[in-house]
């Protein structure tokens, strides 16, 4: 309790709050409301001067309680409560009144306005009034981090994170790690083997002492909290032994089962036991469950047979993992949009439509084609193609209302691609606008144009027409204002990104949120973006929304890093302004532990509700809830609620 | 075809009584579209099946109207407009061209404006054109 030496001040905030408020006439009223000793109105309260005014007053007139009067207290709260700490004031004693968002930015009536900063920074001192000491409580926690998703994010964040000297989780839901960047040709702009730099980052996440690689395996459960989540990892079984398998392929050679190979994206086939690719990692082949003709009860057995070394073992089961973590990184990354949502186009029905990562597999030197570009639906080859822009994206109306950012790029690297083997060979690019947003790609798309007789039309393809030995697109060019019919061989749909499958569920496992979109939802789009409203759960990459390669490995780096701030510490520190049970007036009856959102208060057997300070996030659902008024949550009791509405709703006096 | 004289940009204001300006807030009140969501990608006039008749083609239809260009006025465009829909379905910004057009002819059908002048057919074009031409002429003029 404040014995009634409490000081206000008032930011003009530059002219943000003082021109729709009256700071000095705020100053000057709350002067002679009772308990205030001290206040002043000032321009930045946030700078350095306005702290320095802030300690001084509180060492001159030896202030119990502070009101700053300023912007929304999650900007500049800390601030202030951490220059009243270095004075010797309890950091809990001090309160914002929010007249900025709250007043000046949604009033134009300078005179209402400036009243209604009076009121709420005289609730505020009311408020402080009653303010007690508090100490924050201090928590242990764990020292690992589990990263989600073996993509080139995932994989960049677990190294930096095992760099820096702790243990990471490293789960996977395919048999390899590597995600989409491991079916690529070449990268954009400077034309790497895509597998050439991305295998190395593999091969060190996987030989890392520090990272626990587990892959085919899934998060099915999360319970805890920043600092001590508790996770439990069900690993799919390989049928496989890694240590054993020498690749010798024997077993898929007798396998009597061929499957749609996801790794050539529907391109080629596979068998039930295959090897996802040549650099997967594991290095093993994998025996598919859902493909076989069964293991349990087994009813081929060929695999077993034939193979030397004894690798193939029918009995494995599905392992579930139980791990302690301290921080968690989602980087799980992105498929495509399904090309058969564009029925205009033949997406997913014509052969010969494919999307832009089949035609990586298509180009690519090991790919299903050996790298001899030729039409799937009757082998011949490609002398004609066109590559369609927005395929699924910028489309509010059906498809995808953003842009996928990185299809403009990537479709004038594979057209040049395609020029570079088929010199004769005619290439058309359909587009709305090029949006080659990136260091170096604008330099690069323009030189494909300008030196490679690409014929780039600026329109939207409205049909594609499949007529058997070729295909017709139905274009416009919308600079000249004639309409465009060209006959290609091949169309390659730039198709629009979208979160990988089961993001949303996983969200929901991890207590995140989503986008409108799908995409994992960061704290705040500027200044927090690797962050989630949940503490200690970070994203980085595709996961997050539509990104380029150097954009997710920077981001699964600055995961890594937000994730060793909380590892780093010695110990976490948790608000103390929780709530508290008074256990005379408490019945038992449960229904706060029904009203928690967080799952921090049990009813123990005793008959008495028991909050986990730890989990308890201050919300005060359960001290609405509670009938008999036994909750409450420190520094925002009852009667400070009473005092502030009085003080907010009184005549002045 | 004889078509009574084609409309000239200065006459557009003799003739309607409206700025352009006034024309393409008359043209969204009518058609309850938003010409200016449009972002010219050119879907609709890739998939148009009257595009090669027309002097602008759709998508440069909606942009005349977005820079107030009479031209959108002037242009055959509207009256050649079969009113298929192909470009509605196919919009991604759900802009109804269809009844943009619809409205750009209504602005002149209200004026009680011939556009085809019934006695100015000759017997020859009268036995040459296609019945469903002449009928279709006829709604536009009475519409």
């Amino acid at each position: 309790m404040s014995q009634g030496r409490i000081g206000v001040f008032i930011c003009h905030c530059g002219m943000n709050i003082e021109e729709m408020v009256d700071t000095h006439r705020v100053a000057e009223t709350l002067k002679n409301y009772p308990g205030v000793v001290h206040a002043e109105d000032y321009d930045y309260m946030c700078s350095e001067i306005g702290q320095q005014k802030i300690r001084d007053a509180i060492v001159e007139h030896k202030l119990d309680g502070v009101v700053v009067a300023a912007c929304t207290p999650s900007m500049h709260q800390e601030t202030f409560r951490n220059a009243a700490e270095e004075v010797g004031l309890n950091r809990y004693r001090l309160e914002v009144a929010n007249i900025r968002e709250q007043v000046s930015w949604v009033h134009t009536d300078r005179e209402v306005a400036t009243e209604k900063a009076i009121r709420l920074t005289r609730a505020a001192v009311e408020k402080v009034r009653m303010d007690d000491d508090l100490t924050p409580i201090a928590v242990e926690h764990a020292t690992k981090c589990l990263v989600v998703g073996g993509g080139i994010t995932g994989i960049q964040a677990a190294v930096n994170v095992a760099n820096n000297g702790y243990d990471v989780i490293l789960v996977e839901k395919n048999p390899s790690i590597g995600g989409h960047m491991a079916q690529l040709s070449v990268t954009f702009p400077t034309l790497d083997c895509a597998q050439c730099i991305l295998t190395p980052r593999m091969v060190e996440a996987s030989r890392h002492p520090r990272i626990k690689l587990l892959t085919y395996s899934e998060v099915i459960d999360v319970s805890g909290y920043i600092g001590n989540y508790t996770v439990k990892i069900r690993k799919k079984p390989t049928y496989v032994d890694p240590d054993k398998c020498n690749l010798c392929n024997k077993c898929a050679e007798v396998c009597p089962v061929s499957v749609s190979e996801e790794f050539n994206e529907g391109l080629s086939q596979r068998k039930a036991i295959y090897l996802p690719f040549a650099q997967a990692i594991p290095s093993s082949y994998v025996l598919d469950e859902d493909a076989c003709l069964g293991v349990k009860p087994l009813r081929c057995g060929r695999c077993q047979e034939v193979c030397d070394v004894g690798a193939i073992n029918y009995d494995m089961a599905p392992e579930i993992i139980t791990e302690k973590v301290g921080a968690i990184i989602l980087a799980t990354g992105y498929d495509l949009y399904d090309p058969s949502n564009l029925t205009e186009y033949g997406g997913g029905k014509y052969p010969d439509v494919v999307t832009s990562l089949q035609f990586e597999r298509m180009v690519h030197p090991s790919g299903p084609m050996k790298g001899d570009l030729r039409r799937p639906s009757d082998g011949r080859p490609v002398n004609r193609i066109a590559f369609v822009h927005c395929a699924g994206s910028r489309d509010p109306e059906r498809h995808k209302p953003y842009c996928s950012r990185i299809c403009c790029t990537y479709t004038a690297k594979q057209a040049l691609l395609f020029k570079k083997s088929h010199s004769d060979g005619e290439a058309s690019v359909f587009y709305i606008d090029i949006r080659t947003d990136g260091k170096g790609y604008e330099e690069f798309a323009q030189n494909i144009i300008a030196s490679q007789r690409v014929r780039y039309i600026r329109g939207k393809v409205a049909k594609i027409v499949d007529e058997g030995d070729h295909l017709t697109v139905w274009g416009a060019d919308t600079l000249s204002g004639e309409r465009v019919e060209i006959d290609v061989d091949l169309v390659v749909l730039a198709m629009a990104v979208v979160p990988s499958k089961g993001t949303e569920e996983m969200a929901k496992t991890f207590h995140i949120n989503v986008d409108e979109n799908g995409f994992l939802k960061e704290a705040h789009p500027k200044l927090r973006p690797v962050e989630t409203t949940t503490a200690g759960v970070f994203i980085a990459g595709m996961a997050q929304g539509p990104k380029d390669i150097p954009d997710s490995v920077a981001q699964g780096s600055a995961a890594a890093a937000k994730a060793i701030e909380i590892l780093s510490q010695k110990e976490l520190t948790h608000s103390p302004e929780v709530a508290t049970v008074n256990e005379e007036l408490c019945s038992g009856c449960g229904v706060c532990t029904r009203a928690c959102p967080y799952d921090a208060i049990k009813v123990e057997r005793s008959g008495i509700a028991v909050v986990n300070e730890i989990l308890c996030s201050g919300c005060g659902a359960c001290a609405a809830a509670c009938p008999t008024g036994a909750i409450e949550v420190k520094n925002d009791r009852r009667v400070q609620y009473a005092a502030m509405l009085a003080a907010v709703l009184g005549r002045d006096e | 075809m004889t078509r009574t004289k084609q409309v000239e940009a200065e006459d557009i204001i003799a003739i309607t009584g409206m700025s352009m300006g006034d024309i393409v807030d008359k043209i969204e009140e009518l058609s309850g579209q938003n010409v200016f969501a449009c972002y010219q990608c050119g879907m609709c006039s890739a998939g148009c099946p009257m595009a090669e008749e027309m002097d602008l083609l759709p998508n440069q239809v909606l942009h005349a109207l977005q820079i107030q260009d009479p031209e959108a006025m002037t242009a055959n465009s509207m009256w050649v407009c079969a009113s298929c829909y192909s470009c509605q379905v196919r919009c991604p910004k759900g802009v109804d061209l269809a009844k943009v057009m619809e409205a750009m002819r209504q602005i002149y059908l209200r004026k009680q404006l011939d556009h085809v002048s019934l006695n100015g057919l000759t017997h020859r074009e009268i036995r040459r054109l296609p019945q469903i031409a002449i009928v279709s002429s006829f709604r536009k003029k009475t519409g």
